[in-house]
């Protein structure tokens, strides 16, 4: 046997290690891909019910969701709604990604530096939108994603609109990174249930909500448009507001949106 | 070598040789875990198994490891448990792992592994090591729990997430105290841990 110190036996003992060490890094990362690839659909989906209101504890996800929600992918330029055969292996319902089509050459675009309020540099030309049916098979509200910088992370969440197009319906993060107890705060349902029944558009079709700093005047006109500030989180309050305007502009959903109120008119 | 107490080995680093009260090791992960119980308990237990088993490792190569390459050795073994310990916590705790983000992988900068697997592991037998890097990881784990409970607590008046004192902004009485939400409560927390330790264990009181 070599010796101790030997430059055979270190190269032998380091090459054993890595060896080892491969192995069952890669038979845990292998094995535990599924059941991880799982949790992150559900969880997806169970936000993307929330969001709807559909969600209660302990009910089957992926049954509610194929019952209750229809998937569709619109492109976000013209408005119009992607058939399935244009899809590819960046676009598609399964894997949505937005950071994946974002930075992809086909499907993300660059914002520019003045119409990039929420902060992501650039966008896909296409997001995957959920519409919610309702008992008799007409469109109830419609799921849109939203996401754009806080204060330290990215926030990914769901805004609901009814089918009028300018009621907010529901509101929901389901990924940040925002200081717990403070800008985290966008995740407590009392702040959410805020968002409910708020008008994003006015009769105009001006977009017109805000999170505003502080407290609404309730009895203020303008309380309709408004959504109280975090308190202790001014920030995440500004990106919250802004990453929310973005979406529903003319940059983000507007002209799916302008589409739709066509459609219902016409 | 005389024979090993196995007690002392495992209970030792809880009060008597804390490792993060008394040896100041892993600081900053108890920052920034501790809001939550649940996020702590988690944090923990994943750090009491990979202390354990890169002592208990470490312990069966020390007398084929050459020196030179030690350390590397080491790392290539506590970063391999780490990552293996992350795959299972987003396979099986998935909300947890998305609040613990990054610190899970962290662990593997957590100086009381390293500094383990270096004081203790290269010298001693595996069985003995392995229980080394239990009671570490329970010295560590206490601190995380104590931090955690009081920040949870007066932060935002929750008890592994059951609301304990109802807060003022869900139409309650108690008024969150923002200050135990941020990193440096933690640091006042482990102060004063550190004191009512000291006053029962005056020995580890420094001149």
């Amino acid at each position: 046997m070599a010796k101790k110190d030997s430059t055979t036996k270190t190269i032998l003992v380091a090459l054993g290690v890595c060896f080892v060490a491969s192995i069952l890094v890669s038979t845990a990362a292998v094995e535990l891909k599924p059941i991880q690839e799982n949790n992150k659909k559900l969880d997806l989906l169970k936000n993307i019910l929330a969001a709807g209101d559909l969600y209660q504890e302990g009910i089957d996800i992926n049954k509610t969701f194929e019952e209750k929600v229809s998937a569709q992918i619109v492109d976000l330029n013209t408005g119009n709604v992607i058939p399935s055969t244009e899809y590819d292996d960046v676009l598609n319902i399964e894997n949505f990604n937005v950071n994946v089509l974002a930075s992809s050459a086909k499907w993300g675009e660059d914002i520019t530096a003045t119409d990039d309020i929420a902060g992501i540099k650039r966008k896909p030309t296409a997001m995957a939108i959920y519409t919610v049916m309702d008992d008799s098979n007409s469109v109830e509200k419609y799921i849109l994603p939203i996401y754009g910088k806080g204060l330290w992370s990215t926030l990914y969440g769901f805004i609901a609109l009814d089918k009028d197009l300018h009621t907010i319906k529901g509101f929901t993060f389901y990924q940040h990174g925002e200081t717990p107890g403070l800008g985290g705060e966008v995740d407590n349902p009392k702040w959410k249930s805020q968002w409910i029944g708020k008008q994003a558009y006015d009769a105009d079709g001006n977009l017109k909500i805000e999170v505003i700093k502080g407290i609404v005047d309730q009895t203020s006109d303008k309380a309709k448009y408004q959504i109280d500030g975090l308190s202790g989180s001014t920030l995440t309050t500004r990106g919250v507001n802004n990453l929310v305007r973005f979406w529903l502009s003319e940059n983000g959903y507007g002209p799916f949106l302008n589409k739709l109120k066509g459609d219902n008119n016409g | 070598m005389a024979k090993a107490n196995y007690k002392e080995i495992v209970f030792d680093p809880i009060f008597k040789n804390n490792p993060i009260a008394l040896q100041m090791l892993g600081i900053c992960s108890a920052l920034a875990v501790t809001t939550k119980l649940e996020t702590s308990l988690v944090m923990s237990l994943a750090v009491v198994v990979v202390i354990a088993f890169s002592n208990l490792f470490v312990s069966l190569i020390r007398n084929h490891v050459p020196g030179s390459i030690r350390i590397l050795v080491e790392m290539t073994i506590i970063a391999s448990l780490v990552i293996i310990a992350d795959q299972f916590i987003k396979a099986f705790a998935y909300d947890v792992s998305k609040q613990l983000s990054i610190f899970v992988g962290l662990i593997i900068t957590n100086c009381i592994v390293m500094g383990r697997a270096e004081a203790y592991a290269l010298k001693n037998p595996p069985l003995q090591s392995f229980m080394d890097g239990i009671g570490n990881g329970m010295g560590y784990a206490v601190i995380l729990l104590v931090v955690g409970f009081f920040r949870e607590l007066l932060g935002s008046g929750k008890f592994f997430g059951i609301s304990i004192f109802s807060l003022t902004n869900e139409g309650g009485w108690y008024l969150g105290n923002g200050l135990m939400l941020l990193a440096p409560s933690a640091f006042f927390l482990i102060a004063f841990f550190i004191w009512i330790l000291r006053t029962f264990y005056p020995d580890q009181v420094e001149e």
